[in-house]
């Protein structure tokens, strides 16, 4: 098989591959690396890359720990950071016959969400080099859409791995909070955070979530439950499937453009058998207030910890959004304010989470657009935060709910990617994946490739 | 709710974070703005609300007290900006046969002279 042809593999054609000799592991390994060497100074999607020669290559964002592998955060406080530990995903992936084939670009300490944010300059959209991938998961995200990895991991807080797979067409899964150990993740918002798989079919990002759940001692919220889903269970289609459609996610805010693909992937739904459900989640409107101070109080906790003593450089290094948030958490966890702010929004959570609640009593699975717009200009929404914050905006409200959301590409709107979201129950990957699968099958978006 | 600068100031005094003058000024005016859009949270009626810390459902979660092998003196060092080593009572940064040292950071109190 050509170079070529190898690398445009999905995770599960390449495991039949090498089961049928159609290649080797190294023949696998070296079309990969060729190709990044390749594209990725265009893309700067891989930040540090390392040479295999066997395993199934893989790329890990830069928030997760890897063993003897420099890992940065993004961030230049941790430009010489290397780990002695791998986190729990990343030995999970290796008794799998993964291999690391780099570390990937993403906001530092994930906190953005363009990719511009990063200490080593931005990832480029491997669909239009002048445009943002999305992010934090930039990096990974562009990885894979342009063929330098199998699959990759991503970091999931407030949209994380979900917006970055829809501006750059491939698929992106948050799972569940608590489905995935967190041990060995550079924590971000601690009751937020979610690992998972970004990867270019459905069905491969399913069996990615079942090498990386189960139980793990080193992380007390990981549920001890292993996601494992039988290929037959994800085929078996979606008719009489519910399906709701959230009206505050089509108000004024979405793209016009945007919002007829996404019209026109729910109608697929519809044709595929499933029941079309107009549904209302009253309070998202104030996700976004809930979400950012939430997430900056458990931001300004956790970075608090950081000290430069035992490794890295000192707090003064920080970059601009970092600072900016710690600075945001200090205030609402302070004291005269942390009864309006931190313990209002804990609260208002609440009733995000009872919205989810109410409505999955009616519908199996909530669809929609991941993101508002698509990939934006490099440089177009780094000086104004709020205008930023906002591109999050359907995303957010998954992570305070702690419910499981997949990106699944679903067209473009003038040559740019669009990703449909569908989000689950609580613990239940398996409906939407089962959603996403059918539709990727009766759609051919998931084929496209970017011209690099 | 309007920020003041001495407002900035504290927080960062808080937060253990040294901002320059040109800092302060432009997280000064972008915080106010942040917190004039998160104004809106005052509109939610919470009252008999419990709050939501944790969705993952799981509480008290305990493994077996069991010793497992942990990082080297050697692993946990690895990384350290700055490294003490001491054989007597002195600390200094020089190294000598065998030592492996430990942390150095700057001292919590100092000595009166």
């Amino acid at each position: 098989m050509d170079k070529n042809t190898i690398t445009k593999l999905t995770l599960i054609q390449t495991i039949k591959a090498l089961e049928n000799k159609k290649f080797s592991e190294e023949e696998l390994n070296k079309a990969y690396l060729e190709r990044a060497a390749k594209i990725n100074p265009k893309l700067n999607a891989i930040i540090i890359s390392k040479k295999n020669y066997c395993g199934i290559p893989a790329a890990i964002k830069d928030v997760i720990s890897t063993k003897g592998i420099r890992t940065t955060a993004g961030s230049k406080i941790l430009s010489n950071f290397i780990p002695p530990y791998n986190a729990t995903v990343v030995n999970k992936l290796i008794d799998q016959g993964v291999s690391i084939i780099g570390k990937t670009n993403c906001d530092e300490f994930a906190m953005g969400g363009s990719g511009e944010n990063s200490s080593f300059g931005s990832t480029k959209n491997p669909w239009n080099l002048n445009k943002v991938p999305g992010g934090s998961s930039s990096g990974s995200a562009a990885a894979v859409a342009a063929d330098l990895c199998v699959f990759a991991l991503g970091s999931d807080t407030g949209g994380s791995i979900r917006q970055p797979a829809s501006l750059c067409s491939v698929v992106g899964l948050k799972p569940t909070y608590g489905r995935v150990s967190r041990y060995g993740l550079i924590p971000m918002a601690s009751s937020l955070d979610s690992i998972g798989p970004m990867t270019k079919s459905v069905e491969d990002a399913a069996l990615v979530l079942g090498w990386i759940s189960g139980s793990d001692s080193y992380d007390a919220n990981c549920s001890s439950a292993d996601f494992l889903l039988q290929p037959c269970k994800l085929q078996t289609g979606i008719k009489g499937l519910k399906v709701g459609i959230p009206k505050e996610y089509f108000e004024k805010g979405l793209d016009p453009k945007v919002k007829s693909v996404i019209k026109e992937a729910i109608q697929k739904l519809e044709e595929l058998g499933a029941e079309i459900i107009e549904i209302s989640l009253p309070h998202s409107k104030y996700a976004l207030a809930i979400y950012y101070i939430i997430v900056s109080s458990e931001i300004s906790s956790n970075m608090a910890r950081y000290d430069g003593i035992r490794y890295g450089l000192s707090r003064q290094d920080l970059g601009q959004e970092v600072k900016r948030r710690i600075m945001l958490g200090t205030f609402a966890l302070s004291s005269g304010y942390w009864d309006d702010y931190y313990a209002q929004a804990a609260k208002a959570r609440t009733l995000i989470k009872q919205d989810f609640d109410k409505a999955f009593k009616q519908v199996d699975v909530i669809a929609g657009p991941v993101s508002p717009t698509t990939a934006w200009n490099l440089g177009e929404k780094i000086d104004d935060p709020l205008k930023m914050y906002l591109s999050d905006i359907y995303t957010i409200s998954a992570n305070l709910a702690g419910i499981p959301g997949l990106s699944v590409p679903c067209g473009f709107s003038e040559n740019l990617p669009v990703g449909l979201q569908i989000l689950g129950k609580q613990w239940d990957e398996e409906t939407i994946l089962r959603v996403g699968y059918a539709y990727e099958q009766s759609t051919n978006w998931h084929r496209e490739k970017p011209k690099i | 709710m309007k920020l003041t600068k001495d407002q900035i100031k504290h927080v960062a005094k808080l937060a253990n974070l040294p901002l320059s003058l040109k800092e302060e000024n432009k997280y000064f005016d972008q915080l106010s703005k942040i917190l004039g859009y998160v104004e809106q949270l005052s509109q939610i009626n919470t009252l008999e609300v419990e709050p939501t810390f944790n969705t993952s459902g799981q509480s008290n979660v305990m493994r077996e007290d069991k010793i497992t092998t942990s990082l080297s003196q050697e692993e946990a060092l690895f990384n350290a900006p700055q490294k003490k080593y001491s054989r007597s009572a002195c600390f200094d940064s020089v190294k000598r046969a065998g030592e492996v040292g430990m942390f150095a950071t700057k001292g919590a109190f100092e000595e009166k002279t």
